[in-house]
């Protein structure tokens, strides 16, 4: 097996037994990255110089065996929205094209202090808006298993590096299900922890009250490494919680006999492709024979919980992304009559397309007459998707369905805003009522790409999520398949 | 639900955005295709239930008032688009 198509844990086991230089590997992770990422754009920033040098860094402390292991010397990449000292971190706007943060988001300080190599910042959509990392400000970024489908979105950066062996693993952030749906799209593992597991200090936002960081990897084991790296409290972000740590490479057990697993009606019905459906009730039939008992059940806040997503997301974004006016950073148009034009021509000319759609429906459901109407009424249903969720977890351990209702469709193609709304169905309820999401590779469609299969779990239930995830992984051989590129 | 443009216009001015009257028009398209596709909330019953603002119940989190250093002047500084002085470069508010 090639080098980048190695998972972190075989990494870090032959970097542990000597079999495998730091430097070696990041060489040859950036000789990659130069050689493929031409055709797939999924990194923004690449730090060559950084990263060798940070190797050999590595090297040294694991040759005085004061390294830290699992991740001590895995090549890594972050979405362009996570800071990083001294490295721009652009969201992949042309208002933040120059912007340079003079701080580290906490999960970076985290990997550092694991040991880990970063290579690089990662493609997505501009401020993380959108499903297919087609609003890039810089390029769109394709899916590695074929170059004229789209990554999905908004981490398709994130998802597409780690599917074509760019890096080891990778971040991203979900706010609708922009961790999971690139992973299922790219044929990889993503997962979005419980509200509050991860510091989002640091995380340029979207929408606060549902942004999440969240992992991009090759299979299960390495997703729960990951997250026992990036999880914990920190006061800097005051809705992290504090619930002490938890060692997630504890749940890589291979039974799930006993175990409830609900299939909601309405993931499997109406807008999903057949052939993912047909992925879907075929991975319910391997946990069944594995001894979980598989039920289908009504989940009628489904339709809803989309619709209340893109009216708190849009006004949160709307409200966060007030702050790019020009004038302590960002960027800043030429000329301007006086103060207010050059608020308005900095972030006219400085937004994208579907940046600006979203802050204007944001400031719509904000603004008097329609407060109530829109935005409260969204937070009322918000309860609802809490309620139903509740209730449903009072019998199953853990549901299940596809991430998206679709696979990759081809660049450029889908043009209807609705449509591309409606990606998120899956997906957003998850953000929506705070619950921990984990996406799995479960087939592929007629044209060979991947389908992903969602997990979703009560809060803090990651555990169960990936316990059931890798039983699955281990009795089937899906996560081995890998792009050709 | 009909959006016009004079509310493109009044929204517009609040989120301190310019448009040209092409893309207006586009976006009075596109709002009305999203609002008709919100509304659909109004199938549901919710004038008993209260609002989740949090999925966190969250509670003000205090914590020791004691000075810390925090980021030199001239690192966050460096983003500046204009600066003078060791401060932010703005143009004239009051005459």
């Amino acid at each position: 097996m090639d080098l980048h198509e190695l998972t972190v844990h075989q990494m870090s086991n032959l970097i542990k037994n000597r079999k495998l230089g730091v430097r070696e590997l990041t060489k040859a992770t950036i000789d990659r990255i130069k050689k493929v990422d031409k055709e797939i754009g999924s990194y923004i920033t690449i730090v060559e110089e950084k990263a060798i040098k940070r190797a050999e860094i590595i090297q040294e402390k694991i040759d005085k065996k004061i390294a830290k292991f699992p991740l001590s010397g895995i090549p890594m990449a972050l979405k362009d929205n996570i800071c990083t000292e001294g490295i721009k971190t652009t969201c992949a706007s042309k208002m933040l094209d120059n912007f340079v943060p003079p701080y580290n988001a906490t999960v970076y300080n985290k990997l550092f202090l694991e040991d880990t190599v970063l290579m690089g910042k990662l493609n997505m959509d501009e401020f993380a808006m959108g499903s297919s990392t087609e609003n890039s400000f810089y390029k769109p970024c394709k899916n590695p298993w074929n170059l004229e489908k789209v990554a999905g979105g908004s981490s398709g950066g994130s998802a597409a590096s780690v599917s074509a062996g760019l890096a080891a693993f990778s971040l991203g952030t979900d706010t609708g299900g922009s961790v999971r749906q690139p992973a299922s799209l790219c044929g990889v593992v993503g997962m979005k922890p419980t509200y509050g597991l991860v510091s989002r200090y640091g995380l340029v936002a979207l929408a606060p009250s549902l942004d999440q960081i969240g992992s991009i990897t090759k299979d299960v084991t390495d997703c729960a490494l990951v997250l026992n790296a990036i999880q914990g409290h920190d006061e800097r972000d005051s809705t992290s919680l504090n619930i002490g740590y938890t060692d997630y490479t504890r749940a890589l057990i291979n039974d799930i006999k006993g175990m409830v697993v609900g299939i909601p009606k309405e993931y499997i019905s109406g807008r999903v492709n057949p052939e993912v459906k047909k992925a879907v009730l075929d991975a319910a039939k391997v946990l069944t024979e594995l001894g979980a008992e598989c039920e289908e059940f009504s989940l009628p806040i489904t339709e809803y919980a989309i619709l209340a997503y893109y009216i708190i997301s849009s006004a949160e974004a709307s409200s966060n992304l007030a702050r790019y006016d020009g004038i302590k950073y960002g960027h800043r148009a030429k000329e301007y009559k006086d103060l207010s034009d050059l608020y308005r021509k900095s972030r006219s000319e400085g937004f994208g397309r579907e940046v600006k759609r979203r802050i204007m429906l944001g400031t719509y459901a904000l603004s008097s007459g329609y407060y109530d109407r829109y935005y409260k009424k969204a937070l009322k249903v918000r309860t609802l998707v809490k309620d139903n969720f509740t209730k449903a977890f009072d019998k199953y351990d853990v549901i299940i369905g596809p991430t998206s209702p679709t696979t990759a469709n081809k660049i450029g193609e889908q043009k209807d805003l609705l449509k591309m709304y409606s990606g998120d169905v899956y997906t957003a309820a998850a953000n929506i009522a705070g619950l921990p999401g984990l996406s799995i590779p479960c087939g592929t469609d007629k044209d060979n790409l991947p389908i992903g299969l969602q997990l979703i779990g009560k809060p803090l239930a990651e555990s169960t999520l990936l316990r059931v995830a890798y039983t699955f992984e281990q009795n089937t051989d899906f996560h081995k398949n890998r792009a050709r590129i | 639900m009909k959006v016009t443009k004079d509310t493109i216009e009044h929204v517009a001015n609040l989120a301190r955005l310019n448009f040209t009257d092409k893309e207006k028009e586009e976006l009075i398209l596109d709002m009305e295709k999203i609002i008709s596709y919100v509304d659909k909330l109004d199938e549901l019953e919710t004038s008993y239930v209260e609002a989740t603002q949090h999925v966190i119940q969250l509670k003000n989190v205090f914590r020791e008032d004691k000075v810390e250093d925090y980021f030199k002047r001239e690192k966050i500084l460096k983003n500046a688009p204009e600066k003078k002085d060791g401060c932010f470069k703005v143009p004239k508010i009051v005459e």
